[in-house]
C-alpha cells in the first residue's frame, strides 16, 4: 500500500479524491463569496447570522439542498430529468483531472511515505493525469456541459426552461469558436499542448503570456465567463425572462447540482485562464516557487499561489456579474460572431506569422501584433452602422442616423 | 449541418490507421504513467464495454428522439474511454469534441421536431427497419471477418506516444490532398450554409 501511493498512479488516485473534495468545499464557500461581494457591491452586510461573519451559511445551504424533499413533477421525461443534473455534474468534475497544480513532487520529501526512497529517485507530477492533447482534452469535456442545460430544459416539459436550454446551446457553439481560437494562439507560442508545459515554461521565463498577448487573455476571459454561463452571459437562467431558466423545474439535491456544476466550471474556466496567460503557479523572486523546488513543501506552496490566483479571477468574476447587466440575446451573438470571432481569428493568424519569422516569443513583437488587431477591430467597428438597440422610441433617431428606413429596423 | 459531421466523420475515421503507427514506434515523454495492466484495466475495459453496448441497445430500443441522442451520447463518450484506454489520446479526445459533439446537432434536431409536442413518438416503418437490418447484418458479416483474421498476440504499449505532432506532421505533408479537400469541402459546407440561412429570411 504505502509503495502504491508513491507511484503516479497511486499519487494520482490520491490527488484526484483530494483535489475534488477541496473543489466540493471551495464550491460551498464560493458562494458564501459570491453572497458578501454581492453585499459589498450594494453596500450591505450580506450573510452574517450563522456563526462568525456567517462562515457558516455555506453549510446550513447545503445541508437545505439535501434535507428538502426531493421531488420530481408529473410531467417532465422522467430519465432524462435525473440524468441531466448528473451530466452536468460529472462533466464539470472530469474537467479538473487535466489542471498542473503544482510542477513535479520528489517523492523521497513526503513524510513517511517517502522515508525509503533516495532524494530524487522518484519523481511525480502534481496532475491526476498528464495528456499529451491536454488542451484538447479540456475543450471537449467543457463543450459537453451544455448537454447538461439542453437535457434538463427540454425534459421539464416547460416552456421557460425550454427557451433557457435552447438559448444556452446558441450561446456554447458561438462561444467556444473564439475560446478555442485564443487558446490556440497560446499554444502557437509555447509549442506544446499539455498544460503543465505551458504553466512550467511561463515559470522558467519569468514571462507570463499575458504580457505578450493581453488582448487574447481578455478575449478568452470573457468567452470564460460565456462558458460558464456566468451573468452577464448568463440568458439560459434569466430570472427576470424565464422563471428560473432551464432548472425552472428542479428543487432539492438536483438542482444543487446544477448550481455545482456551475461553480465547478467557473474553477476550471479560471484555472485555465490562469495557467494559460498568469503563469500557473509561478510568482517572481520565490526560490519555492521555481520549477527546481520539488519537495512537498514547494508543492504545497505552488497550490496555494495557484489556488490563490484562481481565487482573484473568480472574485473579477463575481465582480464582473454584480456591476453589468445581462446581455440581450442579439447582443451576445453580435459579441461572439461580428467581434470576438474576427478578432481572435486575426490573433490566430498572427502569432502563426510570428512562429513563422521565429519572433513569436519576443514580447515586442507580440504586443505589436495585439496592438495592431486591436487598432484593426476599432476602426472597422467606427466605420461600421451603429447597432441598432434599445427602446421602440428611439428607433427613430437610430434610423435616421444610419440612413435606414423605419420599416427595416422594425424588423 | 448534418452534411458537416458526416465529412468531418469521415476525416476522423481516417484517423485511427495513423495513430497506430505512431504507437508502434513508441516515443517517450518524460512524465512515465504506471498503469497497472491486468485487473484494473480489465475492469476499466468491461465496464465502458458494457456501457456502450448497452446505450447503443438503447438508441435501438427508444421511442423518443432525444432519449436516442441520449443513449447514443454514452455509447460515444464510453468509446472514447476505451480509447483513452489504449492510450490513443488523440483520437479519443477527437472522439469526445466530434462524435460526443456532435451528438449536440442531433440533440437539438430531436429537440426542434419534438418541440410541438415533447412526447412524440418515433415508429419506424417496415421498409425502414429492413433497410436498416440488411446494413446491420452486412456490417456483422465485415467486423467479425476482421475479427478472426486479427492477431491478439502482441499487448499495445500503454505509454502514450507523442501522437500530435506526428499526426500533425503527416497531415501537412504526406496526406496534404487529403487533408486539403476535407478543408475545402467543410469551407463549402459552411458557405452554403450561411447562404441557405440568408435566403430563409427574405
Amino acid at each position: 500500500m504505502k509503495d502504491f501511493l508513491v507511484t503516479q498512479f497511486g499519487f494520482s488516485l490520491v490527488l484526484a479524491a483530494l483535489v475534488f473534495a477541496v473543489i466540493q468545499g471551495a464550491v460551498a464557500y464560493c458562494i458564501y463569496y459570491e453572497r458578501k461581494i454581492a453585499a459589498w457591491t450594494q453596500d450591505r452586510y450580506g450573510p452574517n447570522r450563522a456563526g462568525p461573519l456567517g462562515l457558516l451559511q455555506p453549510i446550513a445551504d447545503g445541508l437545505k439542498f439535501v434535507f428538502k424533499e426531493d421531488y420530481i413533477p408529473g410531467h417532465v421525461d422522467k430519465i432524462l430529468f435525473v440524468l441531466a443534473p448528473g451530466i452536468m455534474f460529472v462533466v464539470c468534475g472530469i474537467g479538473f483531472l487535466i489542471l498542473p497544480w503544482g510542477g513535479q513532487l520528489d517523492a523521497s520529501t513526503l513524510p513517511w511515505l517517502g522515508s525509503h526512497l533516495q532524494p530524487g529517485e522518484r519523481m511525480l507530477s502534481v496532475q491526476v493525469v498528464s495528456l499529451n492533447v491536454g488542451i484538447l482534452y479540456l475543450l471537449a469535456v467543457m463543450s459537453m456541459s451544455v448537454y447538461g442545460v439542453v437535457l434538463g430544459g427540454w425534459s421539464s416539459n416547460n416552456k421557460y426552461s425550454f427557451y433557457g436550454a435552447m438559448r444556452a446551446c446558441a450561446q456554447m457553439l458561438a462561444y467556444e469558436i473564439p475560446m478555442g481560437l485564443t487558446i490556440l494562439v497560446v499554444v502557437l507560442t509555447m509549442g506544446t499542448l499539455r498544460l503543465e508545459e505551458i504553466a512550467a515554461e511561463q515559470a522558467a521565463s519569468g514571462v507570463w503570456n499575458v504580457a505578450r498577448h493581453p488582448l487574447a487573455a481578455l478575449i478568452l476571459f470573457i468567452t470564460a465567463l460565456a462558458e460558464a454561463n456566468r451573468a452577464p452571459f448568463d440568458l439560459a437562467e434569466a430570472e427576470q425572462e424565464l422563471v428560473g431558466g432551464y432548472h425552472t423545474e428542479y428543487g432539492a439535491l438536483k438542482f444543487g447540482l446544477f448550481f455545482l456544476g456551475e461553480y465547478a466550471s467557473m474553477i476550471t474556466t479560471s484555472a485555465l485562464v490562469v495557467v494559460l496567460f498568469l503563469g500557473g503557479w509561478h510568482v517572481w523572486g520565490v526560490s519555492a516557487l521555481t520549477m527546481e523546488a520539488t519537495s512537498i513543501w514547494a508543492v504545497l506552496a505552488k497550490m496555494t499561489v495557484m489556488a490563490g490566483k484562481v481565487a482573484i479571477l473568480i472574485f473579477v468574476y463575481m465582480w464582473v456579474r454584480w456591476s453589468l447587466p445581462r446581455f440581450r440575446f442579439d447582443q451576445l451573438m453580435r459579441l461572439a460572431w461580428k467581434s470576438l470571432v474576427p478578432m481572435s481569428l486575426g490573433l490566430f493568424a498572427a502569432a502563426a506569422g510570428l512562429l513563422y519569422f521565429g519572433l513569436h516569443r519576443s514580447i515586442a513583437a507580440c504586443l505589436a501584433v495585439n496592438a495592431v488587431v486591436l487598432a484593426g477591430a476599432v476602426a472597422v467597428a467606427s466605420r461600421g452602422r451603429t447597432p441598432i438597440t434599445g427602446r421602440q422610441a428611439n428607433l427613430v433617431r437610430q434610423a435616421a442616423r444610419n440612413d435606414v428606413p423605419l420599416a427595416e429596423v422594425r424588423t | 449541418m448534418s452534411l458537416q459531421v458526416g465529412i468531418l466523420w469521415l476525416c476522423v475515421t481516417a484517423l485511427p490507421a495513423l495513430a497506430h503507427e505512431e504507437a508502434a514506434s513508441g516515443v517517450g515523454t518524460g512524465v512515465v504513467y504506471a498503469v497497472p495492466g491486468g485487473w484494473f484495466e480489465a475492469v476499466m475495459f468491461y465496464v465502458f464495454a458494457g456501457t456502450a453496448v448497452l446505450s447503443a441497445i438503447g438508441v435501438c430500443v427508444s421511442r423518443s428522439v432525444v432519449r436516442m441522442a441520449t443513449w447514443l451520447f454514452f455509447a460515444l463518450g464510453a468509446i472514447s474511454v476505451l480509447y483513452f484506454l489504449l492510450a490513443a489520446t488523440f483520437i479519443a479526445a477527437i472522439q469526445l469534441i466530434v462524435y460526443v459533439g456532435g451528438v449536440l446537432i442531433l440533440l437539438i434536431f430531436g429537440v426542434m421536431l419534438t418541440s410541438q409536442s415533447p412526447w412524440v413518438r418515433f415508429t419506424p416503418s417496415r421498409l425502414n427497419l429492413a433497410v436498416a437490418g440488411l446494413i446491420c447484418v452486412g456490417l456483422l458479416v465485415c467486423l467479425s471477418s476482421i475479427l478472426l483474421e486479427a492477431d491478439f498476440g502482441a499487448p499495445l504499449s500503454t505509454t502514450p506516444g507523442v501522437t500530435v505532432e506526428a499526426i500533425g506532421r503527416r497531415m501537412l505533408t504526406h496526406y496534404l490532398v487529403p487533408f486539403e479537400i476535407a478543408g475545402v469541402l467543410l469551407m463549402i459546407v459552411m458557405v452554403g450554409a450561411a447562404h441557405l440561412a440568408r435566403q430563409e429570411k427574405q
